[in-house]
């Protein structure tokens, strides 16, 4: 099954270690990923204006490249895949809007796109049943945690396709990949986002909020489905950096001082969902850029990744 | 705090652009707090977000535009996702910084950005960012 495929700025730069994953999963499992042509960034956050016309032009312009490529369009980045399928949304829904855009992007786009999530595509058309037949290296005795964050939830009417509140894809996919999916109580939780450039502390207690849910349920490795969050994530823990440092103490808006209670936290690996997805079905490789995370989770998977590739 | 209310700022011209811009009928909302009990960023805010639209219902603009909460809002959507009355609180967060970044200036220095974290950050915390701070 051939299917167009948007990978984003993230992980054409940053994120090479999802973006590769994502490649190398789909073709192991019979889907082939088409990258668009051409494409730009969709802008990383949905415009929240009724009248931002501006900032839905990047994300309409994706999507008049993703029709000329077929009717469905896979997105692997779930913030872009949020921003895509909630423009895709007003310019099918909105007469008004439609009219503007295609003007300013010069272009005669209805909105006739699906646009689907990897993990939605993996769910519903090739099905977890079959992924856990193509496991090579189940993982068995490993507890992961499955951190949706918010772009695949909210607003549940535009982008769910899960229970918003108790979503329950990505645990499934972790227990067809032979892994126990630990239940814990932030896995829909925001991270802080894009906060970070503005207050790293504020973001460094959201995230490890998150990550103490997880660790407490006995969770030894989070999986997620956005650059953003695996980055927020991870770096909060990142030994001896200057995040370290705001673990103790976080400064909140009225200038107090609050005590964090994650001082002592044990640092746990974050890693992509399709990460996780590859290394079951033997394929881990350098191209997963596993050295590339702040935590390294080698040791964790030890036990799972390929004899060749462990050296 | 007292606040005096009158019809000419209960319906000023700024509160009808916040709803005109967000979308929202500030009046559905009726004060459950909901939205604050589940917001993931209400400990580090001055204000709770219950807060910030029902000084907006009373024509309070300025006051909520004095509030760092509209910038510690990361536009996570929980707030919309479990609200009883359907009120997208996030998009009226957004039509007070529009405002805000009008009216007073970024609230973000690009060029104060380390180096360093220009080189570690992914893109999308930026454009994310700027598109939330700057104008």
């Amino acid at each position: 099954m051939e299917i167009p495929y948007y990978p984003g700025c993230t992980l054409n730069t940053k994120g090479k270690g999802f973006d590769y994953s994502v490649r190398a999963s789909a073709r192991e499992l019979g889907l082939e990923l088409v990258e668009l042509e051409t494409w730009n960034c969709c802008g990383a956050t949905f415009p929240l204006l009724v009248d931002n016309m501006l900032d839905l032009a990047g994300p309409a312009r994706v999507l008049v490249s993703a029709r000329q490529a077929g009717r469905r369009l896979a997105v692997a980045c779930s913030t872009c895949y949020n921003v895509l399928k909630r423009t895709n949304r007003v310019i099918r829904e909105d007469e008004d809007s439609r009219e503007k855009l295609n003007f300013f992007i010069e272009a005669d786009y209805s909105g006739d796109l699906e646009v689907l999530d990897l993990l939605q595509i993996l769910r519903d058309d090739i099905g977890f049943d079959r992924i856990k037949e193509a496991v090579k290296k189940p993982l068995s005795g490993l507890k992961v945690a499955a951190y949706y964050g918010c772009m695949v939830l909210r607003p549940p009417s535009e982008v769910a396709y899960d229970d918003p509140e108790h979503p329950r894809a990505l645990d499934d996919l972790i227990t067809a990949l032979g892994a126990e999916a630990v239940d814990y109580s932030h896995k829909g939780e925001c991270c802080g986002a894009y906060l970070a450039v503005k207050s790293a502390e504020v973001t460094a207690e959201m995230s490890f909020t998150i990550l103490a849910s997880a660790r407490r349920s006995g969770a030894e490795l989070v999986v997620t489905n956005c650059p953003l969050c695996q980055f927020n994530l991870d770096r909060v823990q990142e030994a001896g950096g200057k995040m370290q440092e705001a673990r103790g103490r976080v400064q909140d808006a009225r200038g107090r001082v609050q005590d964090s209670r994650y001082a002592g936290f044990q640092p746990i690996p974050v890693l992509y969902f399709t990460q996780l997805l590859g290394i079951a079905l033997g394929l881990y490789s350098e191209g997963f850029e596993l050295d590339r995370h702040y935590v390294d989770p080698r040791p964790v998977l030890s036990n799972y990744l390929n004899e060749q590739a462990r050296s | 705090m007292r606040v005096k209310l009158s019809a000419a700022t209960l319906r000023s011209d700024l509160v009808r652009r916040i709803e005109e811009i967000s979308g929202q009928d500030l009046l559905a909302c009726y004060q459950c707090g909901e939205c604050s009990a589940g917001c993931p960023v209400a400990f580090a805010m001055d204000m709770l977000p219950s807060q910030v639209i029902r000084l907006v219902q009373l024509g309070q603009v300025e006051e909520a535009l004095d509030s760092e909460t509209i910038w510690f809002c990361a536009a996570c959507q929980t707030c919309y996702a479990r609200c009883p009355k359907g009120v997208d609180l996030s998009r009226i967060m957004e039509a007070l910084r529009e405002i805000a970044l009008q009216e007073r200036g970024d609230h973000l220095d690009i060029a104060a950005i380390r180096p360093e974290e220009l080189a570690e950050f992914p893109q999308q915390a930026f454009i994310g960012g700027f598109r939330k701070y700057t104008s």
